[in-house]
């Protein structure tokens, strides 16, 4: 194949993947469509009050408050260390998966504190659903059975199997690749494939929110373009958390930024703004440093 | 269009014929110096032939690999010749018994040793006479049972130990440790003294199966916690975010995740019982008849028939009995282990 014959899709990448420098940041940021929050979507959002987090005595997160809008992508932008995958794992309750962790502050969903007593953590984490950063497909199902594990593994009932399988691979953009060997063993695929199919089985239980850890990180930049065409496609029905070490991956898909640091101690967040804003004009001077790439 | 040929594919890392021919020259050359120094020096018989091959042949491989090549190879070759020894030193034993026991105990296998039992032949009586069915279907069921009740706390036990993780974690561990070096035979007298004795006063086949199972589940539990150890802490998370409890993250991902390890610990498991005979001698007595009721009776097993038989004979055909004996628990095992193998091997890729 010539280079001429190469798909409009990865000319179109390319355009996208220019973006290099800061002020060109700026403009992608700015040059997306905007999206307008709380259209077609169950929920109100997700939004957080004071929340601080501890493993063990250490202190990791200091006082983190922040809005997310329903329909809206939010990156989570920051140096490692700074605390934004665990702030992340607080939106839905897996940082309490870690035997010595402890939290304080409130997380609401629909205005309901999810760390409230009484409440079921299973219902959390099924409506605020989890993509992480190194594709986990479950090992012993085939790519169907991955997409459809969360129904089982949460004992919901579905009548439509078939439907909802093909939906979810859809919408993560991975049907036409799989869509003749759904039988095969999901270790099989490419990691972007895999991590693709992550995203169809948290999206096969149809949540509200979906938090998602670094997805591209172990990915290469096709498979990266495709999970943000994936992003972008899934933002118009659920509001989406994303943290990436990527500031052009940030710019590309997000409607919101916010920046965390830790100067050795606990991790704050510094600043969060609109996307095109945070990399054009930030109004702290770490965030500027940070988003020009003078340090992190 | 590029006109181009397909060339064939080559492997020019592989070692050559003229290489191997040349290596396999050495340590024919290694044999003849052995046989040799064997013949002149003060070395004598099988070890010593073994013993100066190994070192005239190894010193050879190293000499060619130092002169066609450089020292490093040379230290590398002298690597794979202790390895070769190693594996030979291992296999010689297996080997050994093996052959030892097809060799001697085809003798004792007849079809008629399938179909009947002890009940109307001594073990004196030639091989023909009697069978070991009782003995076939005493070590099935009694293993069977053992599985039964060993596999389900064994497996509770490991998960227990790295899913729950709780405060008895540790001591409980170093219980489970402890017990797998219990000696079978206090196994057998623990049975004996606390419910043989006292309670049922009867020695019968489920005895032997609780017996067996005290040596089984610590094998079970510590091999299946090491499985489940090298499950990945992400499928976990997978799991949990999606809306699973523990327990349904455990039964759908986990343990499916560590099918063929579990089978592997049901493998070992087996195999520490399969062939024990002090515990069975102590519990579920020996019999020589057919016996299908584990909770009644005596029961026989293939390691008691084949302890009797060597034990309380004295003729030929006793002996003759006896190895037939090992070689049906051999091929028995065998099997059991394929079937294994096969089951776990089957759908995870």
């Amino acid at each position: 194949m010539t280079p001429t014959e190469s798909s409009s899709n990865e000319n179109n990448m390319e355009k996208k993947m220019q973006a290099t420098t800061p002020s060109s940041l700026a403009s992608v940021a700015s040059n997306r469509q905007q999206r307008v929050p709380g259209t077609n979507l169950l929920g109100t959002g997700l939004e957080t009050r004071g929340v601080h987090a501890w493993f063990g005595k250490k202190h990791v997160l200091s006082d983190v408050s922040l809005d997310f809008a329903a329909g809206t992508v939010t990156a989570l932008i920051g140096p490692s260390g700074c605390g934004k995958s665990t702030y992340l794992r607080t939106l839905n309750r897996m940082h309490e998966f870690i035997p010595t962790a402890a939290l304080a502050g409130e997380v609401l969903l629909d205005g309901q504190d999810i760390y409230a007593p009484g409440t079921d953590v299973t219902k959390i984490r099924l409506k605020v659903g989890m993509v992480f950063q190194k594709p986990n497909p479950f090992p012993s199902m085939t790519i169907g059975e991955n997409v459809l594990s969360g129904l089982k593994l949460a004992q919901l009932k579905k009548s439509n199997t078939d439907e909802l399988l093909e939906s979810c691979l859809v919408r993560a953009g991975l049907w036409s690749e799989v869509k003749d060997r759904l039988g095969e063993h999901g270790g099989a695929l490419s990691g972007g494939q895999q991590q693709r199919l992550c995203i169809a089985r948290s999206l096969a239980v149809e949540p509200q929110v979906l938090l998602m850890d670094e997805p591209c990180s172990a990915l290469d930049p096709g498979s990266t373009f495709r999970i943000e065409e994936t992003i972008s496609e899934l933002a118009k029905s659920m509001t989406i958390v994303i943290v990436t070490h990527n500031m052009q991956q940030a710019a590309r898909v997000s409607d919101y930024t916010a920046f965390f640091l830790s100067d050795g101690g606990p991790g704050v967040m510094v600043e969060t703004a609109p996307t095109s804003k945070i990399f054009s004009s930030p109004t702290d001077k770490r965030t500027e440093d940070y988003v020009t790439g003078r340090f992190g | 269009m590029m006109q181009s040929t397909i060339p064939t594919p080559q492997t020019p890392w592989a070692t050559s014929i003229q290489q191997r021919l040349n290596t396999a020259g050495l340590i024919l050359l290694g044999a003849v110096l052995a046989g040799v120094a064997v013949k002149t020096t003060g070395l004598s018989g099988k070890l010593g032939f073994a013993v100066s091959f190994f070192v005239i042949a190894s010193l050879l491989i190293f000499i060619q690999q130092l002169r066609l090549r450089d020292l490093a190879a040379a230290k590398d070759s002298l690597l794979s010749s202790f390895a070769s020894l190693a594996i030979i030193l291992t296999l010689i034993p297996i080997i050994s018994i093996v052959a030892t026991v097809v060799v001697k105990g085809y003798k004792g296998i007849h079809f008629g040793m399938f179909t009947n039992d002890m009940t109307m032949a001594s073990v004196n009586d030639p091989v023909t006479a009697g069978g070991l069915l009782h003995a076939l279907v005493g070590t099935i069921m009694m293993v069977g049972v053992a599985l039964l009740i060993s596999f389900p706390i064994g497996l509770l036990t490991a998960l227990y130990l790295t899913e729950i993780r709780g405060n008895l974690a540790r001591p409980i561990k170093f219980l489970v440790q402890a017990m797998s070096g219990v000696p079978s035979i206090v196994a057998g007298l623990f049975i004996l003294s606390i419910l043989i004795i006292p309670v049922t006063q009867e020695l019968t086949g489920l005895m032997g199966s609780l017996a067996l199972s005290i040596l089984m589940i610590p094998t079970i539990a510590r091999t299946a916690e090491e499985m489940l150890r090298l499950i990945p802490n992400e499928l976990r998370e997978a799991g949990v975010a999606l809306g699973a409890t523990q327990w349904r993250t455990v039964s759908g991902v986990v343990v499916p995740a560590a099918r063929s390890g579990l089978v592997t610990a049901v493998i070992l498991g087996i195999a520490r019982i399969i062939g024990e005979t002090a515990p069975l001698l102590l519990v579920s007595g020996g019999a020589d008849a057919l016996n299908f009721n584990p909770a009644s009776g005596p029961m026989g097993s293939l390691p008691y028939y084949i302890w009797k038989a060597f034990l309380t004979g004295g003729t030929e055909e006793a002996y003759s009995r006896a190895w037939g004996g090992m070689l049906i628990l051999l091929i028995f095992i065998v099997l059991l282990f394929s079937l294994a193998r096969y089951l776990s091997g089957r759908k995870v890729a």
